[in-house]
């Protein structure tokens, strides 16, 4: 543990306090915001001619659009990582984290729950899934799990933000003029009693056992879309403990480049510490031997057998059209960033930040690899269709629909930086008079 | 309740059809029904009557007929009592013609390039021989794809079939996924139908007006069944490959031939697909033995409609 500089209550808060974008901050949530742009219009044309602007077709009739949502969901649930086991396993470490955590959390399965929308052929009939819902489907199951993870990721971002909403509603010059109302609206009733603090560690700590299973649900629903079918790649009973495997593990990257990138933008280090790096690496780290277990469960055992089903998919994965990208998402999600973070010196900042991208980007063709290679394999030959029908690359449309999607989830950490302290003020001072005790 | 409904719908039905043929007998069949303040327009348009007389009519007195009393939804939903649909499909009479597949997807307003019948060239080993398999839906009873479907728009009715309610898809295509016979095709663009059909009341029965992001299958055609004929695809194939008929008569019937379902199953060794999945298919294939045609043939027919 290294030396704590002793820092005043002051001092805290003007570090932490939300602070207007510098330069590159207004260019990168320009270019967010173009590329929202770009992809509401791909969404428009979408709209106007139907789902024959993607790609998709009768054989891969679940393409990109799928896999984001699988990713979506996967990186959401590093928030009961973060928040909900460290939490309870008494790691404190872990506290300038969790908001990052969280955010994480709730942007992703916001978009996760939008995705879904663009996805489907009929978004105008979406009330019919509450009208109509038959409870033998996993897409209702679904449904249930994703808003229930959405109100308590909510309520797990909000109850600790009342502190700092009192702080916030201290400094109303420096805010933006009309959120200082939002503020009021939503932190007014914070005093700071020792009442309230009770009752809202109280709260944090039900949420917090409430969440673990529910984000085990959400994954695993999430998994039985596609373990529930008969087709090769999917017929697996390993699913739900592989997705959220990897789960963990694309969430804790995500955290791991948030945390970089905050650092670097706000000049953070004395509150996202080398420290913090050291051990958030350690739990990547883990995740990835643990996601790579499940790899090597889910593609050789199959690959061992070769039951006639499956010869082709695996083929298509290991040595033929898909192998590119297959062994690119094996190497970036998991192997490279197990060789970078085993070793000490691979768990400072700037290592842990490419390990961290790695993890991301590898964790995102992997969900395009678990979605459309399997659909491209039917059980009857593909020999009565169209030559378009027997292939699948993104039109421009679904990618900028995709990229749009992805540059929202951004946008909304982005804003959530700008207008609430995105590490946790009253906490970082809380735990600084601890450590003042100790000394 | 349900059955007078039915018998009064029968009654109503017969008499309209009764009227339409007496009057199609005379020699001026619409005269007795014309409106007087219609005015002859002087055009007269050449006509077949149901005893096989050419007939002529002034054409301001073409009326169109009003269309048959169709189903309810309910009813639709519901499917006949009593019935158990059933096909087989004969591999050894099948030469790749897609007769079936055209008039299935004309009927079914189909786009073209998909297809509710796909026929696939199959060879289930290298040293095996090839044949050509036409492949429907399977009407399973335990169909994969309504276990998934969110909503209940694809379900199972009572006489076994599997059908669709395009009114109540909603596109997600969990059930594209979940089918293992790639039954399943997808509206993905605005569906190639005339304005008039568009308009027209979305049946289950006839699974017409294909409406856009929805899903479609075969349906084995009910509403053909509850004419009293049989499926599209079955009348279309010259080489009577396709045989449907209802499990509990034990029938099946490709139109000229008529065999026992379970006679026909038991001597020629018929089977279902892919019986490992538990599926329960209600369509039976007879192995491809003693061919009508050589499997390579099927690769010139399919040559020459491409041709023309």
């Amino acid at each position: 543990m290294e030396k704590e500089i002793k820092l005043s209550e002051a001092q805290i808060t003007a570090d932490l306090y939300p602070r207007k974008f510098g330069l590159p901050g207004m260019l990168w949530t320009s270019l967010l915001i173009a590329i929202c742009l770009v992809g509401a219009y791909a969404y428009y044309l979408q709209l106007r001619d139907g789902l024959g602007v993607t790609a998709l077709r009768d054989y891969a009739s679940w393409g990109i659009y799928i896999s984001n949502f699988v990713f979506f969901v996967a990186i959401s649930l590093v928030g009961s990582l973060i928040t909900a086991v460290l939490r309870l396993s008494n790691v404190h470490w872990s506290t300038p984290l969790t908001r990052i955590a969280e955010i994480i959390a709730v942007s992703g399965i916001v978009f996760a729950a939008i995705i879904i929308i663009v996805d489907m052929g009929r978004p105008d009939r979406f009330l019919y899934v509450m009208i109509h819902g038959r409870l033998q489907s996993p897409i209702i199951w679904d449904v249930v799990v994703i808003s229930t993870y959405l109100v308590i990721s909510l309520l797990l971002l909000y109850i600790p933000l009342l502190p700092d909403l009192k702080i916030m509603l201290q400094h109303k010059e420096k805010n933006i003029k009309w959120l200082n109302k939002v503020y009021h609206f939503l932190g007014s009733f914070w005093v700071g009693s020792k009442e309230q603090f009770r009752l809202s560690e109280k709260a944090i700590n039900i949420l917090a056992v409430t969440i673990i299973p529910v984000a085990f649900c959400i994954h695993t629903v999430t998994s039985w879309l596609f373990a529930t079918t008969y087709r090769p790649g999917w017929d697996s009973t390993n699913f739900g403990a592989y997705f959220i495997s990897g789960a963990f593990l694309v969430g804790a990257g995500a955290v791991v480049v948030a945390m970089y990138v905050f650092r670097k933008a706000y000049h953070l280090e004395k509150y996202i510490t080398d420290d913090h790096f050291n051990k958030m690496g350690k739990i990547v780290v883990l995740l990835a031997l643990l996601y790579l277990y499940f790899n090597i469960n889910e593609y050789l055992v199959p690959a061992f057998k070769m039951k006639k089903f499956e010869v082709e998919h695996l083929e298509g994965l290991f040595t033929g059209h898909f192998a590119g990208i297959f062994w690119f998402a094996i190497a970036t999600s998991m192997v490279l960033p197990i060789l970078i973070l085993l070793f000490k010196s691979g768990r400072k900042p700037l290592p842990m930040f490419i390990a961290g991208l790695l993890v991301v980007v590898g964790a995102w063709c992997k969900r395009f690899l678990i979605v459309t290679p399997t659909m491209l394999h039917p059980m009857l030959p593909m020999t009565d269709a169209p030559e378009e029908f027997m292939h699948y690359f993104p039109t421009w449309q679904e990618s900028a629909i995709t990229l749009g999607s992805l540059a929202g989830a951004l946008l909304i950490v982005t804003f959530f930086t700008r207008i609430l302290p995105i590490i946790p003020v009253q906490e970082t001072i809380a735990e600084q008079h601890e450590t003042d005790k100790d000394n | 309740m349900k059955e007078k409904d039915n018998s009064r719908r029968q009654f109503l039905t017969t008499g309209l059809l009764a009227t339409l043929a007496i009057g199609c007998t005379s020699e001026d069949p619409f005269t007795a029904a014309v409106d007087a303040s219609v005015e002859p327009s002087g055009e007269k348009v050449k006509l077949l009557s149901v005893d096989g007389e050419e007939i002529e009519v002034d054409r301001a007195f073409l009326k169109p007929v009003p269309h048959m009393p169709s189903v309810s939804a309910l009813e639709a939903r519901a499917g006949f009592p009593g019935k158990k649909f059933v096909m087989v499909i004969d591999l050894s009479r099948c030469k790749n013609l897609k007769k079936c597949q055209s008039a299935c997807n004309h009927m079914h307003q189909v786009h073209p390039g998909q297809g509710w019948i796909q026929i696939h060239a199959m060879q289930d080993a290298a040293n095996t021989a090839p044949y050509w398999q036409p492949s429907l839906c399977m009407h399973c009873d335990e169909p994969p794809c309504v276990k998934v479907c969110p909503v209940d728009a694809t379900f199972k009715r009572q006489d076994g079939i599997v059908a669709i309610d395009s009114d109540r898809c909603v596109g997600c295509r969990f059930c594209m996924a979940a089918c293992p016979y790639s039954a399943r095709v997808f509206n993905w663009e605005k569906p190639l139908i005339t304005e008039v059909q568009a308009a027209q009341p979305y049946s289950c029965e006839t699974s017409t007006p294909q409406k856009i992001g929805t899903v479609g299958k075969c349906d084995f055609c009910p509403d053909m069944v509850r004419k009293g004929e049989l499926p599209h695809c079955v009348t279309a194939c010259p080489n009577g490959v396709f045989m449907f008929g209802d499990m509990n008569e034990d029938t099946v019937t490709n139109g000229p031939e008529t065999f026992r379902f379970s006679e026909l199953i038991k001597d020629k060794a018929g089977y279902r697909l892919m019986e490992d999945l538990g599926t329960k298919p209600n369509v039976y294939y007879l192995p491809p033995v003693n061919r009508n045609f050589p499997f390579e043939e099927g690769y010139n027919t399919a040559a020459a409609q491409k041709g023309a």
